[in-house]
């Protein structure tokens, strides 16, 4: 097929859950600087932004569709338009295995409402 | 381990199920632990167990069950020089 999809929905709470229980770990483990800088709000750190980051990652890898290839969460990025939108960028391991199916054009959409995030990723093969 | 393992589980990996009925074999993602519930599930077997999992473990084979995390876990520990 030349087309496809992936989608995720994270709950907020659970990661408000990793954030108090463990910080900086869980932060620096899952998103890089950028997506923790572009989850700043006017009180700190929006949750629901990183809930929609972990999605995002979360449908992309299912667009990768690893048999068990290990994909650290830091190797898909989500990065943020000036103007609102988002974009990914994969590195590593991530990157390996897009271009071993020739996998390209990733395309991504993010929303949250209601305690959820929700991400929808696809990929062309070219 | 394996009940230390198992209270990890019951108290981070938000399962709909009663932990107490998981066998060592178990399909933790079929049980119905989302995505994100295992990262909670990692990071708290790192605490308690003092370990650190590499980036080269990051995969669904390693947190599919109690069994198999146990293994993982004994082979970081191993690692460390942990009895």
């Amino acid at each position: 097929m030349a087309v496809r999809v992936g989608i995720d929905l994270v709950s907020v709470d659970t990661v408000r859950e990793s954030i108090r229980e463990h910080g900086d770990r869980y932060l620096g483990r899952v998103y890089t600087e950028a997506e923790l800088h572009d989850c700043l709000g006017t009180e700190g750190t929006v949750p629901e932004r990183l809930a929609a980051r972990f999605a995002a990652k979360e449908a992309t890898i299912k667009v990768l569709r690893p048999t068990d290839e290990p994909i650290p969460w830091r190797n898909i990025e989500v990065i943020r338009h000036p103007s609102g939108w988002v974009e990914l960028e994969l590195s590593g391991c991530a990157a390996t295995l897009a271009a071993e199916q020739s996998l390209g054009d990733f395309a991504v959409s993010v929303s949250h409402e209601g305690g959820f995030a929700t991400a929808v990723v696809i990929a062309r093969r070219t | 381990m394996t009940e230390e393992i198992r209270q990890i589980i019951k108290d981070h990996g938000r399962l709909p199920i009663d932990t107490d009925g998981l066998v060592a074999n178990t399909d933790l993602h079929q049980a119905g632990m989302t995505s994100h519930a295992s990262v909670n599930v990692m990071l708290a077997l790192e605490d308690h167990f003092d370990i650190e999992f590499p980036d080269s473990m990051l995969k669904p084979s390693v947190f599919e069950s109690i069994a198999s995390i146990e293994a993982a876990v004994s082979e970081l520990r191993a690692k460390a020089g942990v009895v």
